[in-house]
C-alpha cells in the first residue's frame, strides 16, 4: 500500500531561523499519526508545507502520491486541512459555512453533503447559529465538519482540540478513529498526552527535526527514562531539594506522591538515598514523563 | 473551466461575500450613510444660502445716503453690518474670518452721487468658500435702487445707469468655484472612499481573522476570490452614484445633462481602478490598520491633486503631472463634463484611457501580489 505522506529532508527557514530542518516522514494510509513537540518546534509549518500553503526551501515528497511542490492544487482537493486557529466565517451560520465549503469544492450534492455532515457531527441543531457564537468545542466540531465534508483522503489537523473539554475531546477522537477505520489517514498535532496515547504512531519534533517516533508504547519503552515514586510527608520540601540534585531531571508532586525522573539510574539512587524518611519504588514512565523529558532536553 | 477559472467556485465566494456584506452593519451604514452624509455636509456647507454674514463698514463721513445703503444691505438679510474704526481692523477681521465682507464707503459719497458721478463702493469679500458668499454678492445687483427714494427723478436708477455701483473684490479664492463644480466631484470622492476602502478592508479582514489560510487551502483560484470580492462593491458603488445623483438633482438642483449611459460606463472603469488599488493594498498590508493607512495615504492626494479641492490649472506643473496619473482627476473631468456641460463620448474618451491604463497596470500588480501561499 502506498504511503499517504512521504516526505524527505524538508527544510524551511524564516530569516535566519531554521523552522523545519531536514524532516523526513512516512505515514502509511489509514494511520492516525500524532504530531508532537514544544511550541515553535515546527508542527504547523510542516503541516502547511504538506498542503502547499508554504513552499519548502528544499526537500520534497508526496502527499497522496502527488508532488507537494508541483501538485498543490490537486492535493488541496483531496486533503482536509484544519488550521490551528479557527478560520471559518464568524458572521456566517454553521450551515452557511459548510455550504460555502461544499460549493468551493464543487460538490454536486451540496445540500445533501451539508446535511449529512451536520448530522454526523451533531451540528444539525446549531445549523442556523452564527459560527462566531459557538463555544470553543462546537467551533472545533464545525471546523472538523468542514474538513471532512468533501470526503478527503487525508486529514491534516493542527491542534484540533485545543481548549476543548475532556468529554468533547474524547468524542472528537472517537470520530477520528471512525474516520480512520473508513480508510482516512490522519496527521494530527496535539499537546495532550491522552490524545498522543490514542495515536497509532507518534512523531516528536524538536527544533524542526524528528527526535523520536514510533507507537506510544515503543516511545515510552525506548525512552530510557527511569522514574521513582515516593509517598510520605514533607513531599514539597523534598521535591525542592531533589530538583537541585545531580541527575534528577524533574521532581514533581502529584497529590500524595512525589516523582523523580532521570536517565542516570545510579544518580537517582543516590538522590533517593539522601531522603531516608521517604519510601521509594520504581514506576514505569508514562508518555507525559517522556515528553517532559524530551522537552527539557537541550536542543 | 476556462484557464482554471470555475464559475461555480466564483459563485460560491460571491454568495459568501454577499451574506457578509448584508450582515455587517458597519459596512452597510458606511455604504449608505457615507455618500448621503458627505453630500449633505459638503453640499449644504457650500450650497445653502447662508444669511447674516458678518460685514464691516469703513467710512469717513457717515452720510445720509450711506445710512440708506447700509439699511438696504441689512434688509437683504445677508449682511450683519458693524462699523469699523480702521483699515487695520478690517484686514485683521477678513484674515481671521471674523468678517466675510468689508464695505468701503468712499469719502464724499453723497456729493458724488448728487453730481451724477456714479461713485463706486468697494466690497472686499472673503471668497475662500465662494458659495458661502454667493447669495450675498448676488443680492448686491438689486441694491442700486436703494437710494431711489432719496434722489430726484433725474438721478434715480434705470436699468442702464445706476446712481452708484458696487465693485466686488474677491479675496483668497479669485476663481470662485461653484457648487455645481463640487457636487460631481463628490461623486468621485465618495466612490473612492467606499470602493477602495471597503475592498481593502474586506480582504485584509480575511488575513487578520485567519480565514485567508483556510481559503488558500481550498481549491479556489485567486481570480475567483478577487472577482467575487469586488463585484458586490461594484454594485454598491453604482448604487451610491445613483443615490448621490438623485439627491443632488432634487436637493441641489444639479442638472442631469449629457450622455448618462457613457457616464455609467466611465464610472465603472473608475470603480475598477479603485478596486484594483484596494486589492493591491490589501495584499501588501498585514492587517486592517495598515490597509486603512495606505488607503488614506492615497485619498489625500486624490483630494488635493485631482482638482476637487483646488482648481487644477492653479496647481504647479509637477502637481499637475501627479494629478494626471490619478484616475480620480480624469473621472472628475468626465463627471463634470457630462453633468454640467452636457458632454458626450467625444469629450469622454480622452479622459477614459488614462483611467483604463492605470486600472490595467494596478490590476496586474494586484493579481501578481495576491499570494497563493502564506510565505
Ligand atoms: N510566517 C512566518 N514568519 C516568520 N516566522 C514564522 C512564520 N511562521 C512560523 N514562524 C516561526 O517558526 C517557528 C515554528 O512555528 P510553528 O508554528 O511551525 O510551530 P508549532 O510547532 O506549530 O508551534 P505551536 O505548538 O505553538 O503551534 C516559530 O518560531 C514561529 O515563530
Ligand atoms: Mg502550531
Amino acid at each position: 500500500m502506498n504511503a499517504a505522506i512521504n516526505i524527505s529532508d524538508l527544510h524551511k527557514s524564516y530569516g535566519r531561523r531554521k523552522v523545519v530542518d531536514g524532516l523526513s516522514l512516512t505515514v502509511p494510509t489509514g494511520e492516525i499519526c500524532g504530531f508532537l513537540g514544544a511550541n515553535g518546534s515546527g508542527k504547523t509549518t510542516t503541516i502547511r508545507m504538506l498542503c502547499g500553503l508554504v513552499k519548502p526551501d528544499s526537500g520534497g515528497g508526496t502527499c497522496l502520491g502527488l508532488d507537494i511542490m508541483r501538485d498543490a492544487a490537486q492535493i488541496r482537493r483531496q486533503v482536509g486541512y484544519m488550521t490551528q486557529r479557527f478560520s471559518f466565517y464568524e458572521d456566517l451560520t454553521v450551515a452557511e459555512n459548510l455550504d460555502f465549503v461544499a460549493a468551493v469544492f464543487e460538490r454536486d450534492d451540496r445540500a445533501e453533503a451539508v446535511r449529512d455532515t451536520m448530522d454526523r457531527m451533531g451540528l444539525a441543531e446549531r445549523a442556523h447559529q452564527l459560527a462566531g457564537q459557538l463555544s470553543g468545542g462546537w467551533k472545533q466540531r464545525l471546523a472538523l465538519a468542514a474538513c471532512i465534508l468533501h470526503r478527503p483522503k487525508l486529514l491534516l489537523l493542527d491542534e484540533p482540540t485545543a481548549g476543548v473539554d475532556a468529554k468533547a475531546r474524547r468524542e472528537f477522537w472517537d470520530l477520528l478513529h471512525d474516520l480512520a477505520a473508513e480508510g482516512l489517514t490522519v496527521l494530527v498535532s496535539t499537546h495532550y498526552m491522552d490524545e498522543a496515547a490514542r495515536c497509532g504512531r507518534i512523531v516528536y519534533l524538536s527544533d524542526g527535526r524528528i527526535v523520536v517516533q514510533g507507537t506510544p508504547d515503543a516511545v515510552t519503552g525506548g525512552s530510557g527514562l527511569v522514574l521513582f515514586e515516593a509517598t510520605g510527608t514533607g513531599l514539597d520540601l523534598a521535591a525542592r531539594a531533589l530538583r537541585a540534585a545531580a541527575g534528577v531531571e524533574s521532581a514533581a508532586v502529584f497529590g500524595t506522591a512525589l516523582r523523580i525522573a532521570g536517565i542516570d539510574r545510579a544518580a537517582l539512587h543516590a538522590a533517593t538515598d539522601a531522603t531516608p524518611d521517604l519510601i521509594w519504588q520504581e514506576v514505569p514512565p508514562t508518555l507525559e514523563d517522556v515528553f517532559i523529558h524530551l522537552l527539557g532536553r537541550p536542543a | 473551466m476556462i484557464g482554471g477559472f470555475s464559475f461555480r467556485r466564483f459563485l460560491a465566494v460571491l454568495r459568501k461575500e454577499w451574506i457578509q456584506v448584508r450582515r455587517d452593519p458597519l459596512t452597510l451604514q458606511m455604504i449608505i450613510a457615507l455618500p448621503v452624509m458627505q453630500l449633505f455636509l459638503f453640499g449644504f456647507a457650500i450650497n445653502t444660502d447662508p444669511k447674516h454674514l458678518p460685514a464691516g463698514l469703513l467710512s469717513v463721513d457717515h452720510s445720509r445716503y450711506e445710512r440708506s445703503i447700509v439699511a438696504a444691505l441689512q434688509n437683504t438679510g445677508y449682511y450683519e453690518i458693524r462699523t469699523l474704526d480702521s483699515e487695520a481692523e478690517a484686514e485683521r477681521g477678513l484674515a481671521q474670518g471674523q468678517l466675510l465682507f468689508v464695505i468701503n464707503m468712499p469719502a464724499g459719497f453723497d456729493r458724488a452721487v448728487d453730481r451724477g458721478e456714479r461713485p463706486m463702493i468697494l466690497m472686499d469679500a472673503d471668497a475662500t468658500d465662494p458659495a458661502a458668499i454667493g447669495g450675498a454678492t448676488a443680492a448686491l445687483a438689486a441694491l442700486t435702487t436703494a437710494l431711489d427714494r432719496d434722489l430726484p427723478a433725474s438721478l434715480r436708477s434705470t436699468p442702464a445707469i445706476a446712481p452708484f455701483r458696487f465693485a466686488l473684490h474677491p479675496r483668497y479664492n479669485p476663481e470662485q468655484l461653484t457648487v455645481l463644480n463640487i457636487v460631481p466631484g463628490l461623486i468621485c470622492v465618495v466612490l473612492t472612499i467606499s470602493t477602495m476602502f471597503v475592498t481593502t478592508l474586506s480582504i485584509t479582514r480575511e488575513t487578520e481573522r485567519g480565514t485567508m489560510e483556510n481559503l488558500l487551502a481550498m481549491p479556489v483560484r485567486p481570480i475567483e476570490v478577487m472577482l467575487a470580492k469586488v463585484i458586490p462593491y461594484i454594485v454598491i458603488g453604482y448604487g451610491q452614484v445613483m443615490l448621490i445623483m438623485v439627491i443632488a438633482a432634487i436637493v441641489f438642483g444639479l442638472p442631469l445633462r449629457g450622455e448618462i449611459s457613457w457616464l455609467w460606463l466611465a464610472l465603472g472603469l473608475f470603480i475598477a481602478s479603485n478596486l484594483a488599488l484596494g486589492i493591491t493594498f490589501s495584499t501588501i498590508a498585514r492587517n486592517q490598520m495598515q490597509a486603512i493607512q495606505m488607503a488614506q495615504f492615497t485619498l489625500l492626494p486624490s483630494l488635493l491633486l485631482s482638482g476637487f479641492m483646488f482648481p487644477f490649472q492653479g496647481m504647479p506643473r509637477w502637481a499637475q503631472w501627479a494629478g494626471e496619473i490619478l484616475p480620480i482627476t480624469h473621472a472628475l473631468r468626465i463627471v463634470r463634463g457630462v453633468l454640467l456641460k452636457g458632454n458626450g463620448i467625444a469629450e469622454i474618451l480622452p479622459e477614459l484611457w488614462p483611467i483604463a491604463l492605470f486600472t490595467l497596470v494596478v490590476g496586474v500588480i494586484a493579481m501578481r501580489s495576491y499570494r497563493e501561499t502564506l510565505d
